[in-house]
């Protein structure tokens, strides 16, 4: 990378995190001057988002060519009163906390005493949802059934598609003009909300395009004052640039990178959308840019790796909004999962992988950056080249780019009803999410954690960490005849669960739909401008809500040792079993031994173990599959974890796979951590006996050491492995390469070993951000390892 | 088909013996019993009883189990103890497979023998020892398309050779010591019968890698390469692959109650592997140093 590459990236990583007043500030001011009375809801958002681009600083950092922040500086990071009002206390822990801390001067802690909270509190989202929930969602919530991602960020999981390279947001204001022209005031009984919906989203046309020009404008006065002859030029380009996009479609690389930008912004700056917006097909949209400006001579390859580089600086310097309460626990990182899709198919269904591709990894190599989060859409139709240079990258070990099974994304989104076209310009994003780009909010709405339900079950209904009855009465699990009558009892309790999460669910969108309107996000996702309706009201072609299993290898070991060491061998007594659970092994390490080591595991091709899996997916699946959603779409499941394995590992006693309380659950769809034993291949066939194309997503990470992949030979039996675990439809793996040692090491001595990063679940991170119980979790996993080089036996 | 082999391992995802991603199956017993043997448990052609002691808690279920009583030499190998004990620490190395059953394992990974050019490994132990185990898993393996290795010592009547040359893609075939006598004293057995057994076999067989274990002090001597060098010249081999000594079977040794002769020997240094490589490529033969570096 170029010396202005290096800067910008070592100035992101260095600047700290900080807490900025500035958006809550200028919400409040508005909030005041135009109390949310003085209009229809979508207008009134449309009129704040307006207020905020009009009034936020400008921020044009020395030596970079794409432009503009979330917050008045990088790092500098708002926070949305209106979602979530953080208490005095909630900013003196996000100051003063070890892990993914949040500075806080006394003088911003002070405006929002002053001025913030007495605006907010009692008139907050967060607060109106936790009233509306039901005394049974809130024992749930309290005892770790579930988590809840809307109770402090907007439903914002989608990516927006190639409409922004080819329209300018005048354009859409023409469609919009042309929809609102069409409204049949004598027929449709919706004419109004769909009219002040889209009056919102012109208002938001307008404000993006202000904002761009606020932009041009800041950078010619800066032109004026430069005494840099090359920075003047620059400063000039980059006036020029904000001034055309997002107003006009882009005509050139920089603009169409700055066009992005500017809409990221904007989606970001309307709500805390949590996760995940991002450019997805990057490549495939640059690349007629590219062609072009190479063509013209105006561009060449060095030059359109530059205006990259400034752009991965760009989603680096925006972490992630503060969280505070369950959702830290579940997502405890700076990273805000904006994931870029390389390579895979495009629309017509031919391969997608071209130069801008190549050039992109070659980015993601030499940036190392946690964020934008990076992966790679593998297709049959990719040619090798592709996957090895992304391999030669991932081998490197810190986590990046992840690999997607670009055909299995499309079978998932057949299956879910999308049509092929739409299916194949998707892709994944935040961790492993699939979804149709451009045209679904695929909203993912909490964790469900799978083991403790089993815990429940065993406990007739009661959760033992709490003593309180949440569960149903499905009889006493020493009463329980064989294996069949406790799955039984599991998927009552289970479906009970599932309901309680789901009508909190209809709840929390309904509040979303009415009172927290997204008319910005919603001009760049089809068909919200054609239906005149919201993003958050159903909008969007598609609408799908999910609920994420957790814990799928730990709930499928302890059921497997149940039914095998309780049931069919006799070898411990069902109350043996509940005494040694209560008292966590205490007084009986032989039975925990048992639980450990005499039993069927999860990720060894064991068909015994592995059948056991794909009952509880399937218990899982067809309780939530297709139930609909408030926004005319379905349900469907996933299965990922982000941190939540170790938050619900945390709510969790022992449990009948030898697992001790409050340790942390197996991670995505990976096995236990360290009971797979039999290799790579054995866990990618266990792990390819669910039905991946069933869920909108499934996660598995793999741990190597680095001399397993060592050399070309250990790049080609990589890929080889990719390639097989695709051919059996697997959705996604990911790989940590790293060995035991260095991660002990980093653990004792974090000081030395700072720029550690490793693969968590669906993203990386710096290891030593990772709070203790995560860092052990991610040493305990297997790592594939070469036990004695050549004709050696792995007997230990 | 109902003939029964006897397996210590099945070790999926090896990567260092034949090209791709291949399952090894380490077949039991062994005639040669080498100082460096890194495969002690490969070596008895019978079951053998294993002790991790680290792992006992010493809850004492084995020794309530056990129908024999007393000092070791009255074990019957029925493997009662193996089978209750919690932890794992007493096992009882070796299965006795049908042909279809050790199918059924290779079987498990096609896909990616498919994927990566890769395939099955038979290796021990001395896996030619099985011979009619052996040959009926070759045959099985050429009717289900999967490439087959035989990793070998050479060391078996030339007649079991014959018979799976044709069933086999790839031989691994170990060559030692060129000195009869010390190849007698640090293996057990001589070496007229792996020398000729090999001249002959390379006569009708297109793919033979030699494979040299490179034992500091004991096979890395110049007299020894030089030797080997001038034997390997005029035989039509595919390729030589030295191999680095490494200790890791020190804990097995240890769980099988042995004592491992060379346990403080160090591993070659990447320069002493160069040096071998070079006096060997004499031969007149590719040499490539293999194995991957010990972890």
């Amino acid at each position: 990378m170029n010396e202005r590459v290096a800067k910008l990236r070592e100035q992101s990583l260095e600047t700290v995190p900080s807490i900025s007043p500035e958006r809550a500030l200028l919400l409040t001011e508005f909030y005041r001057q135009c109390p949310p009375d003085t209009c229809s809801i979508p207008v009134h958002r449309a009129l704040a988002l307006k207020y905020l681009l009009e009034h936020k600083a400008i921020c044009i950092n020395p030596g970079e060519l794409i432009v503009g922040e979330r917050g008045p500086a990088p790092k500098a990071t708002p926070t949305y009163p209106e979602l979530c009002c953080h208490s005095l206390e909630d900013l003196d822990i996000l100051n003063a906390r070890e892990k993914i801390p949040f500075r806080v001067s006394p003088e911003v802690r002070e405006i929002f005493a002053r001025e913030i909270i007495p605006c907010w509190q009692g008139r907050n989202l967060r607060e109106q949802i936790f009233a509306a929930m039901t005394p049974e969602w809130k024992d749930c919530y309290a005892g770790g059934i579930f988590t809840e991602f809307m109770e402090q960020r907007a439903p914002g999981h989608t990516v927006v598609d190639d409409k922004i390279y080819r329209k300018g947001f005048l354009d859409f204001q023409e469609e919009i003009a042309a929809s609102r022209a069409a409204l049949d005031w004598h027929n449709d009984p919706r004419a109004w909300d769909k009219g002040e919906e889209l009056r919102a989203m012109e208002i938001c046309c307008q404000a993006i395009i202000a904002y761009a020009r606020r932009h041009a404008e800041r950078a010619r006065e800066l032109a004026q004052t430069e005494t840099d002859p090359r920075r003047r030029e620059e400063l000039k380009q980059i006036a020029e640039v904000s001034e055309h996009v997002p107003a006009h479609a882009p005509r050139t690389f920089w603009e169409a990178l700055q066009a992005y930008w500017f809409v990221h912004l904007g989606v970001i700056t309307e709500l805390n959308t949590w996760d995940s917006f991002n450019p997805g097909h990057l490549d495939q949209h640059l690349w007629p840019f590219y062609q072009r400006d190479l063509a013209q001579g105006t561009l060449d390859r060095e030059g359109a790796k530059e205006l990259l580089q400034c752009f991965w600086v760009k989603f680096n310097n925006q972490p992630a909004p503060p969280k505070v309460g369950v959702t830290a626990a579940e997502s405890g990182t700076y990273t805000d999962f904006a994931n870029i899709n390389n390579g895979g198919l495009k629309a017509d269904g031919s391969d997608a992988v071209n130069e801008v591709t190549y050039l992109v990894l070659d980015v993601i190599d030499e940036m190392r950056l946690l964020q934008p989060s990076s992966n790679i859409q593998l297709s049959k139709k990719n040619p090798d080249r592709f996957l090895r240079r992304a391999c030669r990258i991932i081998r490197q070990g810190w986590g990046q780019p992840s690999i997607f099974n670009a055909d299995a994304v499309v079978a998932e989104l057949l299956r879910q009803g999308k049509s092929l076209e739409d299916a194949r310009a998707g892709g994944t994003s935040g961790c492993v999410e699939t979804g149709a780009f451009g045209k679904e909010a695929y909203i993912l709405t909490g964790y469900f954690n799978l083991p403790k339900v089993l815990e429940i079950t065993l406990n007739n209904g009661i959760d033992p960490q709490s003593g309180k009855k949440i569960g149903l009465e499905t009889g006493e699990a020493a009463d329980f005849l064989d294996f069949d009558q406790l799955l039984g009892g599991y998927e009552k309790q289970l479906k009970h669960f599932i309901e309680i999460k789901i009508r909190g669910n209809h709840v929390i969108e309904r509040l979303y739909a009415h009172r927290m309107p997204a008319p910005f996000l919603s001009i760049i996702i089809d068909d919200c401008i054609a239906k005149g309706r919201d993003y958050n009201a159903g909008g969007a072609r598609y609408n799908t809500s999910y609920i994420q299993g957790v814990g799928l290898g730990s709930i499928t070991d302890a059921l497997a040792a149940i039914k095998h060491l309780v049931f069919e061998q006799n070898q411990i007594s069902m109350s043996e079993l509940l005494t040694g659970l209560a008292a966590n092994f205490q007084d009986n390490e032989r039975l925990r031994q048992l639980l450990l080591n005499k039993s069927p595991k999860y990720g060894n091709d064991d068909d015994y173990a592995d059948s056991i899996m794909t009952q509880v997916f399937n218990i899982f699946h067809r309780t939530v599959d297709g139930r609909p959603n408030t926004k005319g779409g379905t349900y469907r499941i996933n299965m990922l974890p982000t941190t939540c394995h170790v938050y619900f590992g945390s709510k969790t006693g022992a449990t009948a796979d030898g697992r001790k309380a409050k340790n942390p659950f197996s991670e995505g769809i990976s096995p236990v951590q360290g009971v797979d034993r039999l290799g790579p291949t054995a866990v990618l066939r266990s792990a390819a006996k669910l039905d991946h194309l069933k869920t909108g997503g499934t996660l598995l990470n793999q741990k190597f050491s680095p001399a397993i992949l060592a050399g070309e030979t250990g790049l080609e039996k990589l890929m080889a492995l990719v390639r097989a675990y695709f051919r059996l439809d697997g959705h996604h793996i990911q790989f940590n390469v790293v060995d035991r040692a260095t991660l002990l090491a980093a653990r004792d001595n974090p000081e030395a070993h700072r720029d550690l990063i490793v693969r968590v679940a669906g993203y990386s991170d710096y290891f030593c951000d990772l709070s203790r119980e995560l860092q052990d979790e991610i040493i305990a996993r297997t790592e594939h390892r070469i036990v004695g080089g050549a004709k050696t036996t792995p007997l230990q | 088909m109902d003939k029964k082999g006897l397996i210590f391992n099945i070790m999926r995802y090896s990567i260092s013996d034949g090209p791709g991603i291949r399952t090894t199956v380490f077949l039991k017993g062994c005639p040669l019993s080498c100082l460096w043997c890194h495969n002690p448990e490969g070596q008895s052609p019978r079951k053998e009883l294993i002790i991790r002691r680290d792992r006992c808690i010493q809850c004492g279920a084995c020794l309530v189990c056990c129908p024999a009583p007393g000092s070791p030499d009255s074990c019957r190998l029925c493997g009662k103890c193996a089978e209750v004990c919690c932890t794992g620490a007493r096992e009882l190395l070796g299965r006795e497979l049908t042909v279809p059953e050790a199918m059924a394992e290779i079987e498990k990974d096609i896909i990616f023998y498919d994927e990566s050019g890769g395939g099955v490994t038979f290796s021990g132990g001395e896996p030619l020892l099985q011979a009619e185990f052996l040959l009926a898993l070759l045959g099985a393996c050429r009717e289900q398309g999967i490439h087959t290795a035989v990793d070998t010592t050479g060391f078996a009547p030339f007649s079991v050779l014959e018979a799976a040359a044709p069933l086999t893609d790839a031989f691994l075939y170990d060559l030692k010591l060129m000195d009869n006598g010390q190849h007698l004293e640090d293996t057990g057995v001589p070496n007229s019968g792996i020398l000729s057994n090999l001249s002959r076999l390379a006569r009708g067989h297109q793919n033979i890698t030699v494979r040299v274990p490179i034992i500091p002090g004991i096979t890395d001597t110049d007299g020894n390469l030089e030797a080997m060098a001038a034997f390997l010249k005029p035989i039509p081999i595919q390729q030589v692959e030295i191999l680095p000594y490494h200790n890791t079977a020190l804990a097995k040794y240890q769980h099988l109650g042995r004592t491992y002769p060379l346990a403080d020997l160090a591993s070659p240094s990447q320069e002493k592997m160069k040096e071998a490589a070079t006096a060997l490529a004499a031969s007149g033969h590719k040499v490539i140093i293999g194995g991957v570096p010990n972890e």
